[in-house]
Parts: structure tokens; C-alpha cells; sequence
């Protein structure tokens, strides 16, 4: 090794402080609260009961409403998060230019995200997809003049939720952009002086030398997409209608908790969606040297 | 954009090629201008909705003409909801914002000098800890912490919403930090020649130097506390502590025919001041996310 500074201890954690104790009260001790409430039954006014794995057992083979909020939670990351990053891509490399207007066009597709998460855009978008809302009126207009009634059907509603979700491809665009202006421009003449057209350059160019920021961007927004709350709650009035159709997982803990004060069995949801966000991540790194492009750093 | 105008200075003397009409750009200002403007009718739906009467809202959904133009959904909206005015709401927003996003960036400056400048024993560890909890999903703590904060008795003030935001941000520490090991050491060694300590060297040189960092986190800052429902909902009883995005929850709640405009209204009200900083710090803005890839 190098030279290595003298260490101040004293002033490392005199800086760091408030980062350890807000770490252990907030972070922490919260986490070994939940997981030793996720073993017992505890509605906040009387003392909670050990009841072993009981709510887990409830939980996989006894709860209908458990399992549809799972798939309908599948439905929205699996379908959200790639149509996202591909369309975040998509306008991105359409940006990826030196033309007039490219800066503004930025501004505008990124406005969405700004907006996307707070309950007025939510409100907006449960009222577009109403049934006399912006959308059918417009169907109307071209000449499609069936009512589509969006929040009558689970899997409709569902879908206003991923299209709401897809809508805020923004800040994926910008790293993406941040990405595309780092490729040298040399691989792409050396591509098609070997005689690759745009598709291939494409595929042999861009997406590797991308795919380090794809893995990010799929990782942190996977996490995103499985915590989503707002507009679920929004659009649905709180309940996940109809017949479940949004009833995100994160929405469906939150009643538990605190509608039903099932405060157990939502700490063990809890758990069950911090160990499969956790697979999932581990599963992403370790394939990653699959999919994932690494430029070797000759140093 | 430097080498596009020294092309345009080897290519002097024919300027005329360049002004020479190009369908393929047509072609790409039609369509990209055309998708944004697709994406971005919504918003625009929503404003001239907020210019309609309650009652022709939907039976004009088509129409982006209001017809008749009227204000009298914003002065209806601005009278409030549940017996008080929306002053009172953005009043409580901003109270919640301003104390969190303060407490945030402060603290989160102070643990990124730690961390980027101060060699001490296990701090790779805490590094580590501090990035997996960017990664922890928030409904793991969220029940305990609700009881410990209805232990303290903070249910039904603004304590629970504002206070965890003073021990550091996690995306703000890592955002400072890699800010700070862009100054040049050379900078604090000089400092402390002329006889600065850590807390000199903090306040006088790194923290002028890392105010885009700053700037970045406090505009993110804004905006998640600004738009925060969940936090508010679980906190929060009485209307007269109701952030702007609860009361818009209690505008939707109660909708009825002649509500509408009102709840269009004061939607827009509520996205004013996220729309105008982002116009006024764009810069910080995209510089923030393209580099440590924020939401």
C-alpha cells in the first residue's frame, strides 16, 4: 500500500455522529423491532403475543388477499420497470445529438418525473382515465366511441398504475444521456467503417458499453417499483379496488397496519419484501458479469 | 458543442450548406416535439380543466378551449377544505419542508466531510451501512417507528415527519462525498497551514466549494417533502396540521359535482412551486441525477 494518512478517530466519528445515532434509531433498531414483531400478534394497544411463524404460515397459505396483492405487485414492477428503462432509452439516444431544441426537448421529457410522485398528478391521472375523463373523450373524438371504463376492471386499473409509472421515464433519461455521451464517438466510426449498420451498431456499441448503468438504473428503480404507494392509494381511494386490481403490496401492508392494527403480520410482510428486494438485487449483481460490460481499467 | 463550432470554422466559407433544408431533421423535430407534447397533455389537461366550470369538465374532456374562461375555481379552492383556508396548508408544507430540507443538508454535509476527508477506524463500514440503507425498503421501520414516536407522544405534530431528516440523507451524504473528492487536498492543506482546524476547514474551504452539492440536495429535499403523502397520513389527525398533498387527498375524498374545479385548482396550486424550481435550477437538477442517479 501507499502512504496511509494518520487516522483521527476522534474527528472521524465527531463528523460521522449524527449519521450512527440516527443510523441506530431510525435504521436499525427499527428493523430488529419489526423483525421480532413479525413473530407475534400485536394490535398497538395490548402487549404483543409470540405466536412463532403464524403470521408467515397465515400468511403463504391462508390469505387469498395476500397472494393477489403479490401478483398484482409482479404485474406493475415487471411490466413498469422495462417499458420504462426501454422508453427512458429510446428518447435518450433520440436526444443524444447536436441539434437545436435538444435542450428543451430534455427539459420536457424530464418535467414529468418532477411532477410524477405527488398526489395532484395522481389525482390528474385517476380523472384522465375517468370514465368521461381526457382519455375516452379523446378515443371519442377519433372515433371510437365505446367507453373504455379504466377503473371497473382490476387489470385496466393496474395498467393506468404502470402507464403512470412509465410516464415518469425521466430521470432514467438522463442518466442514460449522461451514459451515451461517454461512449467515444471513435467506436461507432470504427463500427461502421467494419460495416455495421444502425441496428447492429446498436446492439454491439451502445447497449454493452450501457449496461453497467442499465444494471443501476434496473436495480434501484425494481426497488422503487415494489415500495410504490401514493398513487396507488390515490387512484384507488385508499382501498386497492376494484376487486384488488391495485392493491399494491406496500398498500395492502399499510392497511394491515393501520386500518386493521395487524401490526404482526404487516412487520412479517414487511420482511418477506426486504428478503425478496434483497434476492432480487443479489440475483442482479451476480448474473451481471452475464449481461453487464466492464471496460477493464488499466491501471 | 466545441467541436461542433470548430467544424463550423474548418467549414467556413460554405455557410450555405447548413442552412440548406434537411427533411430528416424535419422528420426528427416533428416526432420528438410531437411525443412531448404527448406526454406533457396531461398537465396540460389538467390546467385549462382547473379554467372550466365544475360542471362542463368532462362533458368538454375533449376540448382544451375553456368556454367560458373563469377564475372563481381557485378563489373556491383557496377557501379550503375542513373548515380552514389552503393558506393554512401550504403554510404547514412549508414548515415541513423548510425544517427537514435544512436539518437534512446540514447534517448530510457535515457526515460526507467525515467520510471523504478524515481517515478513521471503520469507516468503510459505516460507508457500507450507509449505502445499503439507500436500498431498505422504508415499510421495514416504518411500524416501529410509528410506535416509538407515539411513545414519545409526537402523533399529531410535525416532530416525526421533520426529525429523522436531521441525522443525515444517505443519496445526499454520497452525493456531497463524491463531490468533496473532486477538491483538491492541496486546498485543505493550505488551510490548515494558516492554522484552521476540521470545523475551519469545513465551513471555510469544502463547504463555498460544494454548494452545487448543496443546492442539488436541498431542490430533492424540497420535492420529496414537498409531495410526502404517507409520512403525513400516518402522522397526522387534525386538518389544521395537514400538509398540501393531505389536503388534496381531503379535496378528493369529499369530491362531488361541484368540486371538481376546486380540486383542479389547487392541484395546480401545489405543483406552482415544483414546476418554477425546476425551471430556475434545471442545472442542479440534471448535474445531480446524472452523476449519483437520484430519483
Amino acid at each position: 500500500m501507499k502512504f496511509r494518512p494518520k487516522q483521527d478517530n476522534l474527528a472521524g466519528y465527531a463528523f460521522i455522529a449524527p449519521f450512527i445515532a440516527g443510523f441506530l434509531m431510525f435504521t436499525i433498531i427499527p428493523m430488529l423491532a419489526s423483525l421480532y414483531l413479525s413473530f407475534t400478534s400485536y394490535d398497538l394497544f395490548s402487549s404483543p403475543q409470540w405466536i412463532g411463524l403464524d403470521n408467515f404460515t397465515e400468511m403463504f397459505t391462508n390469505d387469498e388477499k395476500y397472494w393477489s396483492s403479490v401478483k398484482v405487485t409482479l404485474i406493475y414492477v415487471l411490466a413498469g420497470v422495462p417499458l420504462r428503462l426501454a422508453f427512458a432509452l429510446f428518447i435518450a439516444m433520440q436526444l443524444n445529438r447536436a441539434s437545436r431544441g435538444v435542450g428543451l426537448y430534455r427539459t420536457l421529457f424530464y418535467l414529468p418525473s418532477i411532477l410524477g410522485g405527488s398526489v395532484a398528478v395522481a389525482i390528474m391521472w385517476r380523472n384522465i382515465f375517468g370514465n368521461e375523463g381526457m382519455i375516452n373523450a379523446l378515443l371519442f373524438f377519433v372515433g371510437i366511441d365505446k367507453q373504455i371504463l379504466w377503473y371497473q376492471d382490476p387489470m385496466k386499473a393496474l395498467w393506468t398504475l404502470i402507464l403512470l409509472a412509465v410516464w415518469q421515464f425521466g430521470s432514467s433519461m438522463l442518466i442514460f444521456l449522461a451514459g451515451l455521451k461517454n461512449i467515444p464517438k471513435d467506436y461507432y466510426e470504427a463500427a461502421s467503417v467494419d460495416g455495421a449498420n444502425a441496428v447492429q451498431q446498436f446492439f454491439k456499441v451502445t447497449l454493452p458499453l450501457l449496461s453497467p448503468i442499465i444494471l443501476f438504473n434496473l436495480v434501484m428503480q425494481t426497488i422503487a417499483a415494489f415500495m410504490t404507494f401514493t398513487p396507488a392509494y390515490i387512484i384507488s381511494k385508499g382501498e386497492g379496488g376494484p376487486l384488488d386490481g391495485t392493491l399494491l403490496y406496500s398498500l395492502y401492508l399499510f392497511q394491515k397496519a393501520f386500518s386493521f392494527f395487524q401490526m404482526g403480520y404487516a412487520s412479517a410482510m414487511a420482511w418477506v419484501m426486504l428478503l425478496f428486494v434483497a434476492l432480487l438485487t443479489f440475483v442482479f449483481f451476480k448474473t451481471s458479469k452475464y449481461w453487464v460490460h466492464y471496460e477493464s481499467k488499466g491501471e | 458543442m466545441e467541436t461542433v463550432s470548430a467544424k463550423v470554422a474548418v467549414n467556413g466559407p460554405e455557410p450555405v450548406k447548413s442552412k440548406r433544408f434537411r427533411p430528416r431533421n424535419l422528420f426528427y423535430h416533428l416526432f420528438t416535439a410531437g411525443l412531448a407534447i404527448v406526454m406533457l397533455y396531461p398537465v396540460i389537461w389538467l390546467l385549462i380543466s382547473s379554467f372550466k366550470e365544475s360542471t362542463s369538465i368532462f362533458s368538454t374532456a375533449h376540448s382544451l378551449v375553456p368556454d367560458p374562461w373563469i377564475w372563481s375555481n381557485y378563489s373556491e379552492g383557496w377557501k379550503g377544505i375542513a373548515g380552514q383556508p389552503f393558506l393554512t396548508f401550504i403554510k404547514n408544507s412549508l414548515i415541513i419542508v423548510v425544517l427537514s430540507t435544512a436539518g437534512a443538508v446540514i447534517s448530510s454535509a457535515l457526515i460526507a466531510y467525515g467520510f471523504a476527508r478524515i481517515p478513521f477506524a471503520g469507516k468503510n463500514f459505516w460507508f457500507a451501512c450507509m449505502m445499503l440503507t439507500m436500498m431498505l425498503p422504508h415499510e421495514v421501520v416504518m411500524i416501529p417507528q410509528y410506535i416509538l414516536f407515539a411513545k414519545l407522544g409526537w402523533i399529531n405534530t410535525f416532530k416525526p415527519i421533520v426529525v429523522p431528516h436531521w441525522f443525515g440523507y444517505p443519496f445526499f451524504i454520497f452525493l456531497m462525498v463524491q463531490f468533496i473528492r473532486t477538491i483538491p487536498v492541496d486546498l485543505d492543506e493550505a488551510a490548515k497551514i494558516d492554522g484552521c482546524g476540521r470545523f475551519g476547514i469545513f465551513f471555510k474551504v469544502i463547504l463555498p466549494l460544494i454548494t452545487p452539492a448543496l443546492a442539488t440536495s436541498a431542490i430533492f429535499s424540497f420535492y420529496w417533502r414537498w409531495e410526502d403523502l404517507i409520512n403525513p397520513v400516518l402522522y397526522l389527525n387534525s386538518p389544521d396540521l395537514y400538509p398540501v398533498s393531505l389536503a388534496l387527498k381531503l379535496f378528493l375524498d369529499s369530491e362531488s359535482a361541484s368540486n371538481w374545479g376546486a380540486m383542479f385548482a389547487m392541484s395546480v396550486v401545489s405543483l406552482l412551486p415544483v414546476i418554477i424550481i425546476f425551471f430556475i435550477f434545471q442545472k442542479y437538477i440534471v448535474e445531480g441525477i446524472s452523476t449519483t442517479g437520484l430519483k
